[in-house]
């Protein structure tokens, strides 16, 4: 049957249409400028340095450790376990060795201040998984959930654009360090309620992405109170716990749980990723842990979209039970991180540059406000053009974070070697020097 | 605060029961979770015929995997590509796990098509794919059809979070099944009257639960149909590599490279998976390839919330670059599943059993209506749960594959061992056998067949399970 060469335009989903999938903002940008002309120490020493790129690579030679010497055992699974056996296992509760190897291995990176229970551990592939999985969970198609700024860009990808569901921001600034309040939590609750936007949740970040700063404990307390007081949830992203400098400095929403006895723990529930603590982006390994039954059952039952290899499962079980790696892991992983951290700070402050007092994360929050000629959007998105560009370094602007400061970016310093990051410490040393002859 | 306030906290998505594990179907796999049988420790427990696994060739691939160390990140030879691999998260996929699925992809199809690897795009699982497609084609309370009998799961992969509606179309025994051009019109001209915009046609080539592959003609009729209505097609072609016996296989890909004047290429949309054709459902390697670019470009950025993990992804690249293992593999394998189809169905019509001529998958659709008190859904679901408790075998009833016709039940057979098969089928031909000498049981239709074979329908013969729900003591619901 013949059809005309007119072919009809063809139809995809609202959803498809969107651009809330994020992909044109700014920080994706940038990101475009480093393929077309990557930096390398050799090849291409003038290239584009990526520090926009929240990896970690500092600690992989202990992971590759561990492999070499117990190659036996992470490739799937001891004698009796064989290939066919991990290969033909679906089941979306996940291997219960591999469960218990994250209970374990988060509360290590708590010190042990917090238990968990691998009967409530629901994988998913990612955090960005989780996250959204999550937010189909707890808020409906037109409902919110308050975010406090500056926050990760993808999370407008992945609490957004399939799911419906609004982000309210709760505005945090400088004057206190960017610290959430309870004041910028009321005033965008009630911001919301006056446009008749349901809020379902908080969703807070601990460690903080992009500030590299870890919630006080305070805070948790007020935020806490704050979602009870509204009957709301509270979604704990601690994707970033293993990588705080200091054991002791980070405290998870799990042990203030813990000190209340687990009251309204019902409404709280925690997302965590290997991706950054052990730098294994690549192997999507997330994980929801939730003190509500039905979240977990449910939260299980969606993650059949979106579960972890079971070969990885596999591999991780291995490494992540052997307490006498994971322990020495944990401990170095913060110390070179903490050392990088003091690099990258003495060498902006050497330029003239502060940056927001961190202790966590892998990256820093650099204050350039002074250079602005005005506080503005335009100005910020000028200046990252040029330090794109001209300085050759690929950096976040606060504006991509939706900071309401102008004039903010986040460096990310643990994805290259230390002689990279000397390489864009110098750059940026030589174009302050040149901005201050010039003026 | 109560627990029902604290139940409304959670959003209808969360409350409703798109999941689809409230189905009276957990019987079965009670029954198989609570007496699993086992050859020498539990002899008379339930044997699992509900779950379309393939284990029939694992040992090749173990083999394979055993010889090739380097494949494995996590072996002495392997773990220098270690980091580079762990930090690889790139949504385009590793270009060589791209390349060897389109070559294995080609090859499964006899190389009669081609497949660019750059259209590949990755997906939690089949399941991941199905729903990624849903999002990109429909808005909530729009439609897909599909032929009935389906893939229970579709309900929950298509709909659930979605917003999506399936309408079915329904197929019956008297043309076996097949898809015709009437039936496509039905269901569609009944979606517009009840004002449900309808976006898409899904197929599932070959057929779950049927077994059966489409042919050029019928296929050619759908491509036509969906070109006219300016309407998606989507084919799950997961299957496609358990062809066993003619008529071959041909896919979509086939008709749409072959009469890009008639078909729209733009509303063509492949789902793939190495769940079944390589017997790999753990590692949740699931394929999208669309040959519409927006499409795929939409996919791919979806394909965030459902990556294979890399240490998979190489390890797949390596093996299926392995051009000599794949052919020897995709033979062996096919063989391997004949053998095992042959064994049952003859067997089975040894004692009157008959099922649909099929070719494909890794179960047979059995016939069972002249065993029905009468023609109705209960009656099969009394034939089913009557038979989960006595034969103790567990297979799949027809209507929860939402098939018109009761009395059908679908058998798989390539998840279990040799040993096991012997059991299975002696356990059918006893309570066949026995069954005959003692009368009793009227049927209701008698056919000329039935003059020698009076049935008791107590329970025997095979039951199934299909959606397994949720176990509360183990396993998810594995749907097959």
């Amino acid at each position: 049957m013949a059809i005309g060469i007119d072919k009809k335009s063809v139809s995809l989903s609202k959803v498809a249409i969107s651009d809330t999938h994020g992909e044109d903002s700014p920080y994706f940008a940038g990101w475009k400028a480093y393929d077309e002309n990557p930096y390398d120490e050799t090849s291409n020493p003038s290239g584009v340095i990526q520090m926009g790129l929240a990896e970690n690579q500092v600690s992989f030679d202990l992971l590759e450790d561990y492999l070499e010497k117990h190659s036996a055992s992470s490739n799937f699974g001891s004698k009796s376990s064989t290939f066919r056996e991990n290969a033909l296992f679906q089941d979306y509760h996940g291997l219960l060795s591999f469960r218990k190897a994250m209970a374990s291995f988060m509360e290590q990176i708590r010190g042990g201040r917090a238990k968990f229970n691998p009967e409530r551990v629901v994988i998913t592939a990612g955090a960005t998984a989780a996250n959204e999985l999550l937010t189909f969970i707890l808020a409906n198609p037109g409902d919110a959930l308050l975010v406090p700024t500056p926050y990760y860009p993808g999370f407008d990808r992945d609490l957004r654009w399939r799911t419906g569901v609004k982000i309210v921001l709760v505005h945090c600034d400088s004057s206190n360090n960017f610290q959430i309040t309870q004041e910028a939590l009321e005033a965008a609750y009630a911001d919301a309620e006056s446009q008749n936007i349901k809020i379902r949740g908080v969703l807070i970040t601990n460690p903080s992405n992009p500030l590299g700063a870890t919630i006080q404990r305070q805070a948790l307390e007020k935020i806490l109170d704050f979602a009870t007081e509204k009957n709301i949830h509270l979604v704990s992203d601690e994707i970033y716990s293993g990588s705080s400098f200091f054991s002791d400095e980070f405290v998870s929403i799990a042990e203030i749980l813990e000190a209340r006895n687990y009251q309204e723990a019902e409404r709280v529930h925690i997302v965590y990723s290997l991706s950054k603590d052990l730098g294994l982006p690549g192997f999507r390994v997330g994980t929801i842990y939730s003190y509500n039954d039905n979240v977990v059952t449910t939260a299980r039952r969606m993650s059949s979209f979106t579960l972890i290899s079971s070969q990885t499962q596999q591999l991780l079980a291995c490494m992540l039970s052997d307490k006498n790696f994971t322990d020495n892991y944990i401990e170095t992983n913060r110390k070179r991180l903490r050392k990088r951290y003091q690099m990258i700070v003495d060498g902006l402050r050497k330029a003239g540059i502060n940056c927001l007092d961190g202790n966590a994360g892998l990256f820093c929050w650099m204050n350039l406000s002074p250079l602005l000629e005005k506080p503005t959007l335009e100005c910020e998105l000028n200046l990252w053009k040029k330090i794109l560009h001209e300085v050759k370094l690929n950096i976040s602007p606060g504006s991509s974070c939706h900071c309401s400061e102008p004039g903010w970016f986040r460096v990310c310093f643990a994805n290259m070697s230390e002689q990279t990051l000397q390489v864009a410490l110098q750059r940026i040393h030589n174009f302050m020097e040149r901005r201050n002859s010039v003026s | 605060m109560e627990h029902n306030m604290k139940q409304q906290l959670l959003s209808r998505i969360a409350t409703n029961d798109g999941h689809g594990e409230n189905s009276p179907y957990f019987d079965g796999w009670k029954a198989y979770d609570s007496d699993p049988f086992h050859p020498t420790n539990n002899p008379n427990g339930v044997i699992q015929m509900g779950l379309a696994e393939n284990q029939l060739s694992s040992d090749l691939i173990q083999e394979w995997v055993v010889k090739n160390p380097t494949a494995s990140i996590c072996t002495a030879e392997g773990v220098n590509d270690f980091k580079d691999i762990a930090i690889f998260q790139d949504y385009h996929g590793l270009p060589k796990f791209r390349q060897a699925v389109a070559r294995f992809m080609e090859k499964v199809r006899g190389d009669k098509v081609s497949f660019d690897p750059d259209r590949i795009v990755m997906s939690g699982g089949a399941t991941g794919a199905q729903e990624t497609l849903a999002f990109c084609l429909a808005d909530p309370g729009e439609a897909f059809l599909v032929p009935t009998p389906y893939y229970p799961a579709f309900d929950r992969d298509l709909r659930w979070r979605t917003g999506v509606q399936l309408l079915p179309i329904v197929c019956e025994s008297s043309n076996d099944f097949k898809l015709t051009r009437e039936s496509l019109e039905t269901a569609y001209n009944k979606a517009q009257e009840s004002n449900i915009s309808v976006k898409g046609l899904l197929l599932n080539n070959p057929s779950n639960p049927l077994g059966t592959v489409m042919d050029r003609e019928t296929l050619q009729e759908a491509a036509n149909f969906i070109t006219e209505k300016n309407i998606h097609l989507v084919c799950d072609e997961i299957y496609a590599a358990t062809v066993f016996s003619q008529p071959g296989f041909i896919s979509i890909a086939e008709i749409v490279q072959e009469s890009l004047s008639k078909i729209n290429p733009e509303l063509v949309h492949i789902i793939y998976s190495l769940s079944k054709d390589l017997g790999f459902p753990g590692f949740r390697v699931g394929i999208l390839y669309s040959f519409n670019d927006a499409v795929m470009n939409c996919a791919r950025k979806m394909s965030s919330f459902g990556l294979v993990s890399t240490q998979t992804q190489k390890l797949i690249a390596e093996m299926l670059s392995d051009e000599m293992f794949v052919e020897r593999f995709i033979a062996e394998s096919s063989e391997r599943l004949s053998k095992r189809y042959n064994y049952f169905t003859r067997g089975l019509s040894q004692v009157g059993i008959g099922s649909l001529n099929s070719n494909a998958g890794l179960y047979f659709w059995m016939d069972l209506r002249r065993l029905l008190k009468e023609q109705t859904t209960d009656a099969e679901m009394e034939l089913w749960r009557v038979i989960i408790n006595e034969v103790k075998l567990n297979v799949s009833p027809g209507s929860s594959f939402h098939c018109s016709e009761p009395g059908w039940f679908r058998v798989c057979f390539a998840n279990m061992d040799d040993e096991t098969v012997h059991v299975a089928l002696r356990r059918i031909r006893n309570f066949v056998l026995q069954d005959k000498s003692a009368t009793k049981k009227q049927c209701r239709r008698r056919s000329k067949l039935e003059i020698s074979l009076s049935f008791r329908r107590r329970d025997e013969i095979m039951i199934g399970n299909v959606l397994s729900p949720h176990s509360p003591m183990s396993s998810s619901p594995l749907v097959q």
